[in-house]
């Protein structure tokens, strides 16, 4: 399968990565290649099989739904890029 | 002293417990290794203060008759694993500056058992790559060398700096992950034993996610019996990691007893690929001698969907990784571009990401985002999921007419120069987990033992593949395999 710049521009934007236009041709192209190595895929018979949920057939455990920790504000924000007031500091959100 | 970095893990514990050597002895001679080998690229944060802490309080523990196996050994931790108030940073620029405020199950579990924590190891970015060129560090580098010639090698990846530490004995062991062979495909470039126990053996909690239904933490070792000292540490169930097992972890070293009478070994057809040089050919052929000789059954085998193993990874990693990788946003950890005026927080994450994150990793996550997208989904991302169920499937079929465990190569190629795929195909390198990576997708144990040399002089690995949960098996069927191997070679030291 061929990916245009197009798509390759609009797959960068959901995945919030900033790409240069004069990027987007070769970006494509590797998009492409790693899709046609994908599309092996298609050889193989699937009918009726059901997509793996998880790989080791176990019940997860469930845990009571009780507050296990906190309080612990200066250990969460002590690697913030930006943090003031107690909060995370981000660019203005809302107009 | 430097002999005392040569010592295995099983070594250095029963000469500690006679009071023959001190952990602070061992670990000032590790430290030393270490500060002479920065050509190596292997530790990429040192922690010496930390470490002669842990020793000086490994030694008070020895000396009070309290002293589990790992008490005192001094080892290295992939970068991978979140280590409290030291950099964590899987090897990316954008978890630059980050100092975990809590640490992992893994890494927890072995400080409670005394071990000692010397630095944090090289790997590639996020643990994508299996050459460690893709870490914000730059390359970790192979002890080992062809022959006479110093071209400089690669140890493998993604867990390079672990596998070249443990090689030029810099340390007695060290933690890895292995997502679709990270911690195999190095051991058996760098002549080491490296073994990913069953998924859900060990917790994943404070591991770097990669994709979160493959990753695996496990050791990388000297030798079969202290992988199996080293891995009973760190396994065991976990509250914090709803995917762990609760399941006992047994005493995996008392099962190396080296009797394999009688077991069935799967030889399976369609790992012989074409073009796969002559010499991994031969070995895997004197692998199967060995277990026969050793007195086990060798049965041809066929896991038919081994083909589509490759291209249903690089559909459910990329995806899980596009999720994963998400919260790389600049908001609460890391690295956050720097914003012109006017720009606003869709430009901060664009940025900060662009800025971030390497362009292996930027590529899986859009192949991620890709495949998981609207009109999409089913046609990649479910069909994957599908083929998953295949692959798991054809070893659950094998294990059905008793075959114990599956003997294969553990790498297509011996160690290959750094810089020599940079410029190919990024599928051409995504072929060096062909043999490892059905393992991960089938949620099995798999282990890399060291069995010979190539005839430029690098080493070779074999896979040994077990049923889920028996690891203890798996590693005394790796353990008679490595007596018969017989390989004691060690790089010669020109760093």
């Amino acid at each position: 399968m061929s990916i245009d710049t197009g798509t390759a521009a609009k797959v960068a934007k959901l995945a919030r990565i900033r790409v240069e236009p004069d990027h987007l041709p070769e970006l494509a192209q590797e998009f492409s290649n790693i899709l046609d190595f994908i599309e092996q895929l298609n050889e193989v018979d699937i009918d009726g099989v059901e997509p793996m949920v998880s790989v080791t057939p176990m019940r997860l455990k469930r845990r009571v739904d009780g507050v296990t920790d906190g309080g612990m504000q200066d250990k969460v924000l002590a690697n913030a890029p930006d943090a003031r007031e107690g909060f995370f500091a981000v660019p203005k959100v809302v107009e | 002293m430097t002999d005392l970095t040569k010592m295995k893990v099983a070594q250095a514990r029963d000469a500690l417990r006679a009071g023959e050597v001190t952990s602070v002895a061992l670990t000032e001679a590790c430290l030393t290794a270490i500060e002479g080998a920065d050509a190596l690229g292997a530790f990429v944060h040192k922690t010496p203060e930390i470490a002669l802490e842990q020793a000086r309080a490994a030694d008070a523990r020895i000396q009070a008759g309290d002293a589990p196996s790992m008490c005192g050994i001094p080892m290295g931790i992939k970068d991978l694993f979140c280590t409290k108030g030291v950099p964590s940073q899987a090897a990316s620029g954008i978890l630059k500056g980050f100092k975990p405020e809590y640490e992992s199950t893994v890494t927890s579990q072995l400080f409670d058992a005394g071990a000692v924590m010397l630095g944090k190891l090289n790997m590639d970015e996020f643990a994508m790559g299996s050459s460690n060129e893709t870490s914000v560090y730059g390359n970790a580098v192979n002890p080992w060398r062809r022959g006479n010639d110093d071209a400089a090698l690669t140890p493998g990846g993604s867990s390079g700096g672990s596998a070249s530490a443990v090689a030029a004995d810099l340390c007695l062991a060290a933690t890895g992950t292995d997502t679709g062979g990270s911690i195999r495909q190095p051991a058996a470039f760098t002549g080491i034993t490296g073994i990913k126990p069953t998924y859900g053996r060990c917790s994943r909690w404070g591991i770097i996610a990669f994709a979160s239904s493959l990753d695996q933490a496990g050791p990388m070792t000297k030798d079969v019996r202290d992988a199996a000292i080293v891995l009973g540490a760190m396994c065991g169930h976990d509250p914090r990691d709803s995917t762990s097992v609760d399941l006992p972890v047994p005493d995996f070293e008392s099962m190396l007893t080296g009797d394999i009478r009688g077991k069935a070994i799967g030889i399976p057809r369609e790992y012989r690929m074409d073009g796969m040089p002559a010499e991994i050919d031969a070995l895997w052929d004197q692998g199967r001698d060995m277990l026969r000789d050793a007195g086990a059954r060798i049965v041809d085998i066929s896991l038919p969907h081994t083909k589509y193993a490759l291209p249903t990874y690089y559909v459910i990693a990329p995806a899980e990784a596009s999720s994963n990788l998400a919260r790389y946003d600049g908001v609460r950890y890391g690295h956050r571009a720097t914003l012109a005026s006017g720009e606003g927080i869709n430009d901060m994450y664009e940025k900060t990401r662009a800025e971030g994150f390497g362009p292996e990793v930027q590529r899986r996550v859009m192949v991620g985002t890709y495949v998981l997208s609207a009109g999409f989904y089913d046609a990649y991302y479910n069909r994957a999921r599908k083929v998953r169920t295949l692959i798991k499937r054809d070893f659950e079929q094998a294990f059905a007419t008793g075959v114990d465990a599956i003997l294969t190569p553990a790498t297509p190629s011996a160690a290959f120069g750094l810089g020599e795929l940079q410029d190919a195909d990024p599928v051409q390198m995504y072929l060096n987990d062909v043999f490892t990576v059905t393992v991960n997708l089938a949620g099995l144990p798999g282990i890399s033992v060291p069995a010979g040399l190539d005839k430029q002089g690098l080493p070779l690995g074999l896979q040994l593949i077990g049923r889920p949960w028996e690891e203890g098996d798996l590693l005394n069927t790796a353990y008679a395999l490595e007596t018969a191997a017989g390989f004691v070679e060690k790089p010669t030291k020109w760093w």
